[in-house]
């Protein structure tokens, strides 16, 4: 067998779009089976069996989505509805999972987004797509449609709880994957995080008691209940429990989605269903594991590396939105890296002074590393500079931006200082260096 | 953060046609009716699907629309990257992505077919039909290195594809969106050894279940007639 997780317990089973995406083909492959009963079962029950089943959020941070779930208010106030806001703002480098989901699993989301809004009491839904996501925005509108057509949602729908489902787009802003930022941004406004507290859960769209979650923790939602939290629960070492789709991307022979199970080891993932590292398991210099805001880690790391929250947690990554970037020995990693810093220059929203400035001024620096023209004691400096914007800022792209950098360093830092010496042989003075730096 | 100015040269009006008013009013109607400025980013959208970029009338037009000052929609209009505020190529507007999953499978080299077709980035074409601009991760990794071109994703391209595609707008034919490496989406091409189960598509799992562990009495609404009878 390849692999660890067997088809009969993989959750979306049209990931690769090779069947009917519409309602017909869904209902035939398990969706929209027994919905009813679990709406019925009430709210207090949905959110214990999603406790249960150990689901961590899959946007990134991995909080427990059933302890989420149960934030929201007990009753809804008069004037105060509740909404559930769905994140599809899919943009961390490395993520392409919620794509695949929203465009031939459509079904899937618009039913999980019903439960999720039953057991939040909850009688509207946003669905925040990408503004880039033009295809899988029209995708997600039809199958809504077919959806309101077959009442399965909408009012008087055949499952008694009043539901209404939008889907709203963005404009190109990565600001927008926080919460706090999206929901400004489907306010109407400029995607800048709002301070928390007030959590989203107390004051959020509008004002109101709003959750937020993922595509992906939504949309397994359906098939957890209706097989159970314990077979959900079987997958994965204790507190890392499921199945996760994994996005592997650069330098392995066949980049693709998969569904695995939680905890899978990462050379097992590699080799079974990516055709293995290009040049070979020898080749391997670098990965980073979970989207680009977590730092990566070296390739000797990663030999029996299980693919979780906590094993990476504790080689001081993270497994974020399980986006496996890698790199082979032919990669440029300071470049690499110069590149994603640019990436936290251009998308950060200016909102707070460390990340705005900073983010530009580590990129500046990643560059001329990355050509040589720096002086080895900057490296000591930037490093620095990492950890001042680091915690503290709003939200966490000042993080996201410092750890990638501080991942570089941590492992890779002889090939900087190699790369600054070999630019400054035969260049008795090199010239500018400095006033660049002070810049 | 980057800086965003609106162009210099404007058009003297801008109007909403009848088909994007109508698109318009649809996403209005999404948000409660007090929230309606929820709709600007949707509708500086549409003003730009008319027009191929936003100028400043069309600003004005959106903040009318929506009771907004117009200062709160020109905020938004130069926030969002995906708002062109001068004119871009009108046969083929292509957007490279460059961060670095793409950049790990060959970007770079992609970027060198554009400059030779093309030119430089944010510079229409003389004949005004082609233009291209970097974008950052736009969410296909797994099919990279890959391009937006006029909304829709091109994908495994490689320098010799991509420089066809360009040639078939030239020539004015419409190439598919997709992937170029004879892939269908994300699946590992040619040796796809997951879901391969009929079963899971044969009906089995349509047929009636039992959920696991429902609470003892099913509901307390509905069960009432039940328990005292």
């Amino acid at each position: 067998m390849v692999g660890i997780l067997e088809d009969k317990d993989r959750i979306f089973t049209n990931l690769y779009g090779l069947h009917d995406w519409g309602l017909e083909g869904a209902k035939k492959r398990g969706c929209w089976n027994g919905t009813k009963d679990i709406l019925d079962a009430g709210r207090d029950w949905i959110i214990d069996n999603m406790k249960n089943s150990g689901l961590r959020g899959r946007g990134g941070a991995g909080f427990s989505t059933g302890l989420k779930w149960s934030f929201m208010p007990k009753e809804v106030k008069e004037g105060r509805p509740h909404y559930l806001v769905v994140n599809a703002d899919e943009s961390e480098p490395g993520t392409c999972k919620d794509r695949e989901i929203m465009r031939h699993d459509p079904h899937l989301l618009i039913e999980g987004c019903l439960i999720a809004s039953r057991a939040m009491l909850a009688h509207a839904c946003y669905i925040y797509i990408r503004g880039e996501y033009v295809f899988e925005r029209e995708r997600l509108e039809a199958a809504i449609k077919q959806a309101y057509e077959a009442k399965l949602i909408g009012k008087d729908n055949v499952h008694g709880w009043d539901f209404d489902l939008y889907v709203h787009h963005g404009a190109g802003a990565y600001i927008c994957g926080e919460e706090t930022a999206l929901l400004e941004s489907l306010e109407g406004k400029k995607g800048q995080p709002r301070l928390k507290p007030p959590f989203p859960a107390g004051a959020g769209l509008y004002g109101m008691p709003t959750t937020v979650n993922n595509v992906e923790s939504i949309a397994v939602a359906g098939t957890i209940l209706r097989r159970g939290a314990a077979w959900f629960a079987g997958f994965g070492r204790p507190n890392n429990a499921g199945t996760k789709l994994f996005c592997v991307s650069g330098h392995v022979n066949l980049p693709c989605n998969v569904e695995e199970a939680m905890s899978i080891p990462f050379r097992q993932l590699i080799e079974d269903h990516c055709g293995g590292v290009r040049g070979g398991w020898g080749n391997l210099k670098a990965v980073i594991p979970g989207g680009s805001s977590v730092p990566m880690i070296p390739a000797e790391q990663c030999e029996d590396l299980p693919m979780d929250f906590d094993a990476l947690r504790n080689l001081k990554s993270g497994l974020g939105t399980a986006a496996v970037i890698v790199m082979d020995k032919s990669t440029d990693l300071v470049r690499a890296i110069a590149r994603l810093s640019y990436f936290y220059k251009h998308e950060s929203c200016g909102q707070c002074t460390p990340c705005r400035e900073g983010t530009g001024w580590m990129w500046r620096v990643m560059e001329r590393m990355a050509t040589g023209e720096a002086d080895p004691k900057e490296i000591d400096t930037l490093l620095d500079v990492t950890t001042q914007v680091e915690g503290h800022t709003i939200c966490a792209l000042g993080d996201a931006a410092a750890w990638p950098i501080q991942g570089l360093f941590r492992h890779f830092r002889h090939e900087v200082e190699e790369r600054i010496a070999s630019y400054r042989a035969g260049r008795p003075h090199v010239q500018g260096a400095k006033l660049i730096a002070a810049e | 953060m980057s800086v965003r100015r609106l162009a210099k040269e404007q058009p003297a009006s801008f109007a909403f046609s009848a088909e994007s008013q109508a698109k318009a009013d649809w996403w209005k109607a999404k948000y409660p009716p007090a929230r309606k400025q929820s709709a600007v980013i949707p509708m500086l959208w549409l003003a730009q699907k008319q027009e191929g970029w936003v100028s400043e009338p069309a600003i004005q037009e959106i903040a009318r629309q929506l009771e907004m000052p117009v200062i709160r929609v020109l905020e938004v209009a130069t926030f969002y990257v995906m708002f062109q505020l001068q004119p871009v190529g009108k046969v083929a507007f292509v957007q490279l992505c460059g961060t670095t999953p793409c950049q790990l499978r060959g970007a770079e080299d992609l970027k060198k077919v554009l400059k030779a077709k093309i030119g430089d980035a944010n510079h229409v074409s003389a004949d005004g039909k082609f233009s291209w601009e970097e974008v950052e991760c736009l969410g296909a990794c797994c099919n990279a290195p890959m391009a937006a071109i006029n909304d829709y994703y091109y994908e495994d391209l490689t320098p010799e594809t991509l420089a066809q595609i360009l040639d078939d707008f030239a020539a004015g034919k419409a190439p598919k969106p997709g992937s170029y490496d004879g892939r269908g989406a994300s699946e590992p091409k040619g040796a796809i050894h997951t879901l391969t189960d009929p079963k899971l598509y044969d009906g089995s799992y349509a047929k009636k279940i039992k959920i696991p562990n429902l609470p003892e009495k099913p509901k307390a609404s509905k069960a009432k007639p039940e328990p005292t009878a």
